[in-house]
């Protein structure tokens, strides 16, 4: 090889040594699905018979009361009569055009993920936010999980656990966790110092100021990260799909292959119209949490 | 009456990444200046030594800076000293683990912060309650005696409000209300009254003098302000780079200022209302009946109509009504000359 040549053309390892790497990284990642695949998805087996449980619940009970209950809990949340009545009209457009069944599918996974997020997503941000050592290492590991394609990662999860429902739930958490887990580090580190002087004066100790004054002064954050959270798990329903998640997303994917321009809009609506509920109920819930700020007090 | 409750001694603080290895060259007499540009160390608390008496309300005071709120920090050692003893009670607090120093808060010391630093999710109640239930004691108990403090400091009617409804005033009311309530022997005051405006600053002074009457803790009151620390200090310690420059009661800080930076901060005090008679007293002698009759716990202020009135001074009674003794007014003048120089 001589002088200029090296400058020209990039100096890569040879054809035969990256195939060999990709070859060995393949077979070990191969080796260890097929060694230990059963056993990381009986792990999870509580978690699909719980989803498989809500969905059927969802699906099976008279569509009437489904509503109902729904918009019991919008208007609990929100307080806000417009929005229940739109949320009626919306859950009427949804069920009469057919997209009934998928619907609920979709709100089941979308539950479940937010419910398993919040449940992983708040501790390990109070454990960031106690200490800039574990922030130092979660931090990149959070920005690798927003930035790489999804379906980078889908590629090993379906290599593990086949495809279906626990791989899609996998795959939704990963991409919407992290909006959860930054803003409780965030809500906690915000909250301020001389609150927490005055908590220590006092002789609370770690677990009396995490509970009573970290946590709910870090709430409004925190909620604010539950509703990113929603919303994320809301844009990947169509990805999620294409491993075996049943719901809105897969007439979306049909209409893709197919060109059936018409099936992918009325179902991307269904998609919207969700999302725009979930994200105007968590909002205004979470802003009534922090009432005390605006001083309103009834 | 005069035990000794709180007993500092060669207290250092050194903020910096290796604060111990400098300890040695601010003792040989580095200063804070000289420690900052030559060591990158911040020095704030230079070898002190103080003695606070139970029942007392000890003032500390000093410039920005000075080092006050990191010496009143160390009583409920919210900051470790770096070198150095605080005793309270016989009990170095210095060398207490980490339960019992839960336990010393909890028990020992109530807090009040110059921003208040009122739980803004809590109500009122909430808020007064914060140091009883930290402590999980009896709901209804607990609930009881945070009512008992908000009657105490006339916020009755308030309880369900939350903080930022309130104004400064009542705020630091009921920051006043939480560090009582769990009853505790010494109260820290660090600022209490510099944000509130002069009025109610006034207003929260004469609160404050008007509960220790009955309540007698040992109150250690960090301020700027000297008129404050005139009026509530039994003692007021001087503060001044981290050092302590003087500690005397308001007449020996007023008439013998310990050196030129205490000077400069009494220059420009009222002294005939800050000083009694009793300062300038001249003990024994005989009553004057053709002169008025002041006490002793009169300000010179007050007296000056009686000493117009007078032929060649006054008569000065205590409490209890006896003679002890006279003021000519001669002395009385001078001061008068003095205070306007």
């Amino acid at each position: 090889m001589n002088f200029t040549e090296f400058f020209i053309s990039f100096p890569e390892m040879s054809k035969e040594s990256l195939r060999l790497f990709k070859k060995s990284l393949d077979g070990a990642y191969r080796n260890f699905s097929r060694e230990y695949g059963d056993t990381i998805e009986a792990v999870f087996d509580p978690v699909l018979y719980f989803l498989v449980w809500f969905e059927k619940i969802l699906q099976n009970s008279p569509w009437p009361i489904v509503i109902i209950v729904f918009l019991l809990l919008i208007y609990y949340g929100s307080r806000s009569v417009a929005l229940t009545i739109s949320s009626l009209i919306a859950f009427l457009l949804i069920g009469y055009f057919g997209m009934w069944d998928d619907t609920m599918s979709t709100v089941s996974i979308i539950g479940v993920c937010t419910l398993m997020s919040i449940g992983l997503g708040i501790p390990i941000g109070i454990l960031m936010s106690g200490s800039d050592r574990a922030r130092a290492a979660i931090t990149p590991i959070l920005d690798i999980m927003q930035t790489m394609p999804s379906f980078v990662y889908l590629i090993p999860v379906v290599m593990l656990l086949g495809i279906g429902k626990i791989p899609g739930l996998l795959a939704v958490i990963i991409y919407a966790i992290p909006p959860i887990i930054r803003l409780t580090d965030l809500g906690i580190r915000e909250v301020n110092k001389e609150v927490l002087e005055a908590a220590d004066a006092f002789g609370a100790n770690r677990t009396q100021k995490l509970f009573r004054v970290q946590l709910p002064l870090a709430l409004p954050t925190i909620f604010a990260g539950i509703n990113q959270t929603i919303m994320m798990a809301l844009a990947m329903v169509v990805i999620a799909s294409m491993i075996g998640v049943k719901g809105l997303g897969q007439p979306v994917l049909k209409a893709i292959t197919n060109q059936y321009f018409t099936m992918g809009l009325l179902n991307g609506l269904a998609i919207v119209a969700l999302a725009i509920i979930f994200d105007r109920v968590s909002q205004s819930f979470g802003k009534r949490m922090q009432q005390y700020r605006a001083g309103a007090n009834e | 009456m005069s035990e000794i409750k709180i007993k500092i001694e060669n207290l250092y603080k050194i903020f910096g990444s290796r604060p111990r290895e400098y300890t040695d060259i601010v003792r040989d007499g580095v200063d804070k200046d000289e420690l900052l540009s030559k060591y990158n160390h911040v020095l704030g608390l230079d070898n002190i030594s103080l003695d606070i008496k139970e029942h007392s309300i000890q003032v500390v005071m000093g410039l920005s800076g000075s080092g006050k709120s990191t010496l009143i920090r160390h009583i409920n050692r919210l900051i470790e000293p770096t070198e150095g003893t605080v005793t309270v009670d016989g009990e170095d607090i210095t060398k207490l683990n980490k339960m019992d120093l839960l336990e010393f808060r909890r028990n020992k010391t109530g807090m009040v912060f110059q921003r208040f630093a009122l739980f803004p999710h809590q109500n009122i109640l909430d808020n007064v309650q914060f140091g009883l239930s930290i402590k999980n004691l009896d709901k209804s108990d607990s609930i009881e005696r945070a009512m008992y403090w908000i009657e105490k400091v006339g916020l009755t009617g308030f309880e369900n409000k939350f903080p930022n409804q309130l104004s400064g005033g009542m705020q630091q009311r009921v920051g006043l209300a939480r560090a009582l309530a769990t009853d505790p022997d010494i109260l820290l005051m660090d600022e209490a009254f510099s944000a509130l405006d002069p009025l109610i600053r006034t207003d929260m002074q004469d609160q404050l003098l008007d509960l220790q009457k009955n309540l007698n803790k040992t109150i250690m009151f960090i301020t700027h302000d000297l008129d404050e620390a005139l009026k509530l200090g039994d003692r007021i310690a001087i503060l001044n780079g981290g050092k302590l420059v003087q500690d005397g009661n308001a007449e020996e800080i007023l008439l013998k200022p310990a050196d030129q930076y205490v000077a400069n901060f009494v220059k420009d005090v009222n002294r005939i209302k800050v000083l009694k008679i009793k300062t300038i007293l001249d003990q024994g002698g005989e009553r004057t009946n053709s002169n008025p009759t002041v006490n002793v716990n009169d300000s010179i202020e007050n007296c000056l109509p009686a000493i117009l009135e007078s032929q060649s001074g006054l008569n000065v009674i205590d409490e209890k009504n006896n003679f002890v003794g006279s003021v000519s007014k001669n002395k009385i003048i001078d001061i008068l000359q003095k205070s306007n120089d």
